[in-house]
């Protein structure tokens, strides 16, 4: 009984409700997450509507492979997220450990990818604020495009970060044995973040990286 | 509520269909269909969304208080789109004087 103890907070009837608690809290956390990356995706939305022809151009300057490449990876890494609660539910430490780090290292991955790429636009002269030294059709609208890109693929990345902070003390958690399958709240919701991370990109790629892909020529 | 482990067999078909879809959203992204571009891009995407919020985040077999929180994030965002909208789409509708 210690360790069930250890589980469960007294404020709670049982081990299940407080686990539902937990869950809905995080799910009230991640409803004001959409709320705060959709005031971004309804700027777009407005921007892009309003001068598409400038954001097509723009749009054809990021590297439709690198973005697809991204999705991958982080999609394999929001499974691995998946696999690691699996572990955790019914009590494999080691296999729960390892998914873990699948996770990190996938997302290191992806921060690699974007980073290089984030690079690659700077050397183009495609940085607003730092380098921008577009002369093409429409060079205003077109830094409008890239600011909104930096701005929305910044804000993900830092929620990558932050997630990737979390998995490291997760897996040293589950490394330390501290989960069992009547206690694995912690995995439970963090892997509803790194889900929801992953949620984030599911728009990002179509919206930024395939959007007048057709109209190359 | 009954717990419910979802097994990594069920994880892995979600995932090989997440995949597909990003190959499908890719290739389309390709193909010159007009107007349908972004409605196709949008559309698969929102079924990509779907699956990672029912299956990987659980909310097929979550508490009913739990669906509600997750419809209204949705919800409050559409709110959102919609006015932002039909401002931005009716602004130019009357002649108003000094604009």
């Amino acid at each position: 009984m210690a360790n069930h103890s250890l589980a469960l907070r007294h404020q709670f009837e049982d081990v299940a409700q407080q686990k539902d608690a937990s869950t809905l809290g995080m799910w009230i956390f991640l409803a004001t997450e959409i709320l705060f990356f959709g005031g971004m995706f309804c700027c777009y939305t407005v921007y892009r509507s309003s001068y598409p022809h400038a954001f097509g151009i723009a749009s054809n300057h990021l590297e439709v492979l690198w973005g697809a490449v991204s999705t991958v990876v982080l999609i394999c890494s929001s499974y691995f997220m998946a696999c690691s609660v699996n572990s955790a539910a019914t009590g494999y430490r080691k296999a729960l450990v390892g998914f873990l780090v699948l996770t990190i290292l996938l997302a290191v991955a992806f921060l690699v990818i974007e980073m290089s790429e984030w690079y690659l636009l700077y050397k183009e002269g495609l940085m607003p604020g730092v380098n921008f030294t577009y002369k093409g059709i429409d060079p205003g609208h077109v830094q409008l495009f890239f600011c909104m890109y930096f701005a929305m693929t910044g804000l993900h990345a830092s929620h990558v970060t932050i997630g990737i902070v979390i998995l490291i003390i997760l897996a040293f958690r589950a490394y330390a044995d501290v989960f069992t399958p009547a206690y694995y709240t912690p995995v439970e919701i963090s892997g509803l973040y790194w889900h929801f991370v992953d949620l984030v990109w599911i728009f990002l790629f179509p919206l930024y990286y395939l959007i007048a892909r057709h109209l190359q020529g | 509520m009954a717990e419910h482990i979802v097994t990594k067999k069920q994880y892995a078909y979600v995932f090989v269909i997440l995949l597909v879809l990003t190959l499908g959203t890719t290739v389309a992204g390709n193909m010159d269909l007009g107007p349908f571009n972004v409605v196709v891009a949008l559309v698969i995407a929102v079924i990509k969304a779907s699956l990672v919020v029912l299956f990987f985040m659980h909310v097929y077999w979550s508490t009913k208080l739990t669906r509600l929180v997750a419809v209204s994030g949705i919800a409050w965002l559409g709110l959102l789109l919609w006015l932002t909208l039909t401002d931005m789409i009716s602004r130019g509708w009357l002649g108003v004087p000094g604009k």
